[in-house]
């Protein structure tokens, strides 16, 4: 197979944003008829790569061939028609377009008198056939099937366009384990028939499941192309990282030790029965000053929307809500805010940081909307303000008034950070803080998550990364599926592997059927 | 340090301010080649005469449009109902003291009370749409645009309705120590606006809504109320345009007064440099916009061009500077640059081996 | 989750029901005759050939314009130089007939006009990337300046060669009723319905057309990652806009006899009141040429009983068309609105009926069939998300 011709070349690819090398002279090749995974950790330029290649982006170095031909892509039209097709994680299709309209956009089926309806819905039918939707009316609107369904009819449309070159970008982050075999079977029916595939999923499993090859990536820079069978898991994950298997296990169970100081202190925060139809079911959680509680759970278990109806970002249809002893309608940031609440979101870009505005009004912000428009903070006192955080948190920025877009993804997350210390919050909710930042950030930013609640902060903390997770969290709530599914106590012996086989069996004492 | 510090916190406004009063300059410059008695000032009955007098007299309502317009357009909104809120404003005043025949100074504070009022309601109700239902913003004024005119109509039954009210002309046309009255009022409200942005953090505020209303929610900011606050603002500011342009000749033609200020004063807060998607705002480039708007109308008649044209050239000049600012325009510029200077390079290195 | 969606679809297929886009649209043909039904109770003589003829002979180019408009509204964006794209056409036309060149050339000008003011707006809204509705303000008046440059008094097109602009309002009498109750087509509907049936062959039978839906998604960018040529779609569909506000203006100035730069004042608004009233959503993404007729048909008729009412002032016109327009836009949003929370809900109902077993063997497996939708639930710009897509620097 090694034998053939490459169909994807891509040679020393460089890519540079303001301020980041995203890639820096990363080579990746591809064959046709195997299916080939993208390795690395978040902010390790996969999504990049992929980009790269599917006309998103345009390179700032290199050469990228497809077939043999060398390509310069202007944008994703170019792409496919290379042969290039890509199937994101967040469904890109026309949702408002029917099944049918939307296999076929752009090849649809003509005769003399313009589109043949007839004829386009047929070969549509047949693509769905391909991937076993045979059943799916092509005349039903795109947003009537679910998300699952949708990414399938994506996948589908590849067989379309004849893509000879198929992305999966984190393709089964939505779907459960029927979906993600039937997803395996059609991968293996195209791989089959010669089409290459790139398959990017963080879950290792499904990886060694389907893959024949890999390339690692990290911090940018290639590290390797491997045959999956010859590499451990383990080989693996430290290539991804950049350290070795014994180093991370003396990392995890590192801290762990602020157990015992919080078990005598009144639960800062109370909630009872706090839900939220279609988000998240209801919940019961306590959480005491000095304490950092967990929330572990995979993509879509409902960790972020409990975060958010903590938060009041949304409104909870059920449930109270007791904020030292005091039962409190939490129904917007505001009033989270100024009751000592602060939530740093998931999604950094959208809605964290405020781009264009400087790193201390980014700082400043939200101690400022407690005070009211009336009262501003002076000048003075902000400028206090900043002096405090760069130092406390030292935060690499150019100046206060330095835009905050210009700085690194870990100084962006530092100055939110040190916008909600300075709100001094009583309980300060923390939603994958070490999310797309280098190792060094990282493991500064969990120093302090640490430090902050020996200072007797409450703090909740959410990541993907199990790891890290069971590394500094004193209780860890488990969800699943949009319910919490156990609360465990982080005791010196408990591991990721037991909260994966929790998820996995769906609580603690509960017997599996 | 702290210069450097100053220098890379906000170079682009200065910069910015300086290309504005060269524009000022130059437009100066040709109507004094044209002729230059377009310099002259005189003194006539308490009060300087003259273009230039013309210009800043005539500045007073672009510079209400344009510091109101700045701060929606900051919010990522539009305010298209302007023209149409003067319109407003000038047919409550004057059908007022047209029925009241109100003639004296109390008269003329109640017309403009009155005018505000209604202005504030337009803006409230634009504010809601926007906040609260979160309709379009253009959507929403567009509609204003058009019906605010049929509610000016309707207020004066569609007729031109004058009045007589020396006090209420004397807003526009009185003079202060030789200055004329209205751009000095203009002026202070301009101050006034720029107090309430920068002594309160109702600026900031409203940029960070500018530049994303959902972070800006979970930085625990109201957007909807800032929002809100915006579109009031501009209607108020708009009203008292609608004041001064009626004041200067005491009638008011619903199907006229005010037409086109939205595009003048979209064109004030692009030459101000605020950008049209919203964000950080500049209330001095706002006034010097509104200046150049004042001085480019005065030269499109002093250069003898009839005065339907002038639309035109302000979507011209609107059209140039999105132009310039486009990401298209400066890449190209950057790649003929690099070319160059690759071309630079080959040549040098080619004189090299030639050596 | 498949059980569930499959017993679903397989039954839509069976049943014959009406797609949801759609629903607007019939709404509107019911609005329309009800209007007629009443117009007829209240006032009489609704229901005769000659009011049909009528509203239809006279409000041609309305229907042109309203088709026209909802092509950029179907992308979320919109022409607001359609007003004034009329008036410029109209003086331009107008003075040249009066020149001498002949009156079908300048139609033919009268309408490159109209498609090169659209080829200026797409332009400026591809490679320049201005908004919509600012770009098309620059536009509109830039075309107001201009025709007002040429002309600032009526032009009219009495007879001779000028006169001859006036053959396109030629009417035919199709049937000779009694007392004026006549079946009359002028050469303006049958260009009108040229028009619609063009612009719904583009929209429904091309692949541009198709394109331009896809454009109207409420994910901006996914009609960019599909490889869709999106930015020539932009320019096609301003050219569109633009072109067929110069066959408007034709028409009009046909019918009235006489051409002038104040002429289109405010007929953006009536033109997305049409479209809008058709069942196109004013943020895109869903509306038919086809419903915009209708549209326009219950917005002419609405005209035609204010008018035979005559007790409602005529300054007060276009503060009703706002609140209609204003009306149709707030539904628009509450539908919308509605149709999130429902999603939400719908998501929490397969999330329940997941089978739990399914997912006890395997660590990957644990991803559950949540899907997060509702996550980004607020009320979120797109701007940050948009531009990462397309550009870099």
């Amino acid at each position: 197979m090694a034998e053939t011709k490459p169909i994807v070349d891509m040679e020393g690819i460089t890519i540079t944003f303001p301020g980041v090398k995203a890639l820096d002279g990363v080579s990746f090749k591809m064959y046709p008829g195997e299916v080939h995974s993208l390795m690395g950790e978040n902010g390790a330029g996969k999504s990049t790569l992929i980009k790269a290649l599917t006309g998103v982006y345009t390179i700032d170095d290199g050469s990228i061939k497809v077939g043999g031909v060398e390509q310069r892509f202007a944008g994703t039209g170019d792409a496919e028609r290379a042969g290039i097709s890509t199937v994101y994680q967040e469904v890109n299709l026309a949702t408002n377009l029917s099944i049918g309209e939307n296999l076929m956009l752009g090849h649809e089926k003509r005769n003399k008198l313009g589109i043949d309806w007839k004829a386009s819905h047929e070969v549509a039918h047949e693509a769905l056939e391909q991937v076993g939707l045979g059943y799916l009316d092509t005349h039903a609107l795109l947003s009537s099937i679910s998300i699952a369904m949708q990414q399938l009819v994506a996948i589908a449309r590849a067989s379309v366009v004849k893509a000879k070159v198929l992305i999966l970008d984190e393709p089964t982050s939505s779907l459960d384990e029927n979906e993600v075999q039937r997803l395996f079977d059609i991968i293996r029916k195209l791989k089959s028939e010669g089409v290459a595939i790139l398959f990017v999923s963080h879950f290792l499993d499904q990886v060694y499941e389907i893959s024949d090859r890999m390339t690692v990536l990290r911090n940018g820079k290639f590290v390797g192309e491997y045959l999956v069978k010859d590499t451990p898991r383990e080989q693996t994950i430290s290539l991804m990282i950049g350290k070795s298997m014994e180093s991370l296990s003396d990392l995890e169970g590192g801290v762990k030790q602020t157990l015992d100081e919080y078990k005598n202190h009144k639960p800062v925060l109370e909630v009872t029965q706090i839900g939220r139809r279609g988000e998240i079911q209801p919940v019961d959680l306590t959480i005491r000053p000095g304490e950092i509680l967990g929330f572990a759970g995979l993509l879509g278990s409902g960790r972020t929307e409990l975060a958010r109806l903590l938060f009041g970002a949304d409104k909870p249809d059920t449930g109270t809500y007791k904020l030292e002893g005091n039962t409190l309608t939490v129904s917007s940031p505001y009033i989270a805010l100024k009751n000592g609440v602060a939530y740093s979101t998931e999604d950094r870009r959208d809605e964290g940081i405020l781009s264009e505005l400087s790193v201390r009004e980014n700082m400043i912000l939200a101690l400022q909307a407690i005070r009211g428009w009336a009262h501003p903070i002076s000048r003075k006192e902000q400028e206090e303000i900043c002096a405090t955080y760069i130092k406390a948190l030292s935060i690499k920025t150019p100046s206060t008034e330095t835009p905050i877009k210009s700085l690194s993804g870990g100084n962006q997350q530092k100055v939110l950070l040190a916008r909600w210390l300075a709100t001094s919050p009583k309980v300060l909710i923390l939603d994958e803080p070490t999310r797309g930042i280098d190792i060094g950030a990282k493991s500064e930013i969990q120093e302090t998550i640490v430090q902050l609640a020996r200072q007797g902060k409450a703090i909740v903390f959410i990541s993907s990364e199990l790891s890290e997770v069971v590394r500094i969290s004193s209780r860890v709530l488990i969800l699943k599926d949009r319910k919490k599914v156990a609360e465990v106590e982080n005791t010196p012996d408990f591991t990721q592997g037991n909260i994966v086989k929790i998820i996995a069996q769906g609580g603690v004492n509960e017997n599996v059927k | 340090m702290s210069s450097e510090k100053k220098k890379r916190g906000g170079p682009a406004i200065p910069k910015r301010l300086l290309l504005t009063i060269i524009a000022l300059v130059l437009l100066i410059i040709i109507d004094v080649i044209k002729d230059p008695s377009f310099l002259h000032i005189g003194y006539v009955n308490g009060g300087l005469n003259g273009p230039l007098i013309d210009v800043i007299r005539d500045s007073a309502p672009f510079l209400m449009i344009a510091v109101g317009m700045t701060l929606v357009i900051s919010t990522s909104g539009i305010d298209l109902s302007v023209g149409a809120s003067m319109a407003v404003a000038g047919a409550v005043a004057m059908q007022f003291m047209h029925n009241t025949n109100g003639t004296g100074l109390g008269s003329a504070l109640l017309a403009i009370v009155l005018a505000l009022g209604v202005c504030a309601l337009i803006g409230a109700w634009n504010g809601l749409l926007v906040s609260g239902l979160g309709l379009q913003p253009f959507i929403t004024t567009l509609i204003m645009m058009l019906a605010g005119r049929g509610i000016a109509k309707t207020i004066t039954s569609g007729e031109n309705t004058s009045a007589v009210n020396s006090a209420f002309s004397w807003i526009d046309t009185g003079y202060v120590l030789g200055i004329p009255f209205a751009f000095i009022l203009a002026t202070l409200i301009v101050l006034a606006v720029a107090a309430l942005m920068r002594k309160t953090a109702l600026g900031m505020m409203i940029e960070s809504v500018g530049v994303n209303p959902e972070a800006s929610r979970m930085g625990g900011l109201k957007p909807k109320r800032v929002i809100f606050s915006v579109y009031l603002i501009s209607a108020i500011l708009a009203g008292m345009a609608g004041v001064f342009t009626t004041g200067n000749v005491m009638r008011v033609t619903p199907s006229q007064t005010g037409l086109s200020y939205e595009m003048d004063a979209v064109l004030a807060v692009v030459i101000g440099g605020t950008s049209l998607l919203g964000g950080k705002f500049s209330l001095s480039g706002a006034y010097l916009g509104a200046m150049i708007i004042s001085l480019l109308e005065k030269t499109i008649v002093w250069l003898g061009i009839s005065n339907a044209a002038t639309p035109a050239f302000k979507a011209i000049i609107v059209i140039a500077i999105c132009v310039l600012q486009s990401n298209f325009f400066t890449n190209a510029l950057k790649k003929m640059r690099s070319k160059k200077q690759s071309k630079a390079a080959m040549t040098a290195a080619r004189e090299g081996a030639a050596a | 989750m498949s059980a569930a969606t499959v017993s679903a679809t397989r039954h839509t297929k069976k049943k014959f029901s009406l797609p949801v886009s759609k629903i607007p649209a019939v709404v509107a043909i019911g609005v329309f005759i009800l209007m007629f039904l009443y117009g007829q109770f209240a006032y009489g003589k609704f229901f005769r050939l000659g009011t049909v003829s009528t509203l239809l002979n006279d409000n041609a180019y309305l229907f042109i314009m309203a088709v026209g408009m909802t092509i950029p509204i179907l992308t979320g964006g919109i022409d607001l130089s359609v007003g004034a794209v009329v008036a410029l056409s109209s003086v331009v036309g107008g003075s040249l007939a009066v020149a001498g060149v002949p009156w079908y050339l300048c139609a033919l000008i009268m309408v490159l006009v109209g498609s090169v003011f659209g080829l200026l707006s797409g332009t400026l809204i591809r490679y320049f990337d201005m908004q919509p509705f600012i770009a098309t303000l620059a536009t509109m008046y830039l075309g107001q300046g201009l025709a007002g440059m040429i002309s600032t008094d009526p032009i009219q097109l009495l007879d001779g060669n000028a006169g001859g602009l006036r053959n396109f309002n030629y009417t035919f009498t199709l049937y000779d009723g009694r007392k004026a109750n006549d079946l009359d087509v002028s050469v303006a509907l049958l260009i009108a319905i040229v028009v619609v049936i063009f612009a719904y062959w583009v929209m429904h039978r091309t692949r541009s057309g198709r394109t331009i839906y896809a454009m109207g998604a409420p994910s901006k960018q996914s009609a960019d990652l599909m490889g869709l040529p999106t930015g020539r779609s932009l320019q096609l569909i301003y050219l569109l806009s633009g072109t067929f506000s110069g066959i408007a203006s034709v028409v009009y100035v046909a019918g009235v006899g006489k051409a002038q730069n104040v002429m289109g004042q405010g007929w953006e608004l009536n033109a997305i009141t049409c479209a809008v009233i058709g069942g196109t959503i004013i943020t895109g993404g869903s509306g038919y040429v086809l419903g915009t007729v209708v549209g326009t048909l219950v917005y002419t008729t609405m005209n035609l009983i204010i008018t035979r009412d005559g007790r409602v002032p005529s300054t007060w016109m276009t503060i009703i068309t706002g609140i209609v327009l204003l009306l149709f836009v707030v539904i628009q949003r509450l539908i919308i609105v509605g149709a999130e929370r429902r999603t939400r809900t719908a998501t929490l109902a397969s999330a329940q009926t997941v089978d739990p077993s399914a997912a006890q063997t395997d660590v990957s497996a644990g991803a559950g069939a949540g899907t997060g939708t509702g996550a980004n639930s607020g009320t979120g710009t797109s701007r940050p998300g948009a531009a990462q897509a397309t550009q870099r620097e």
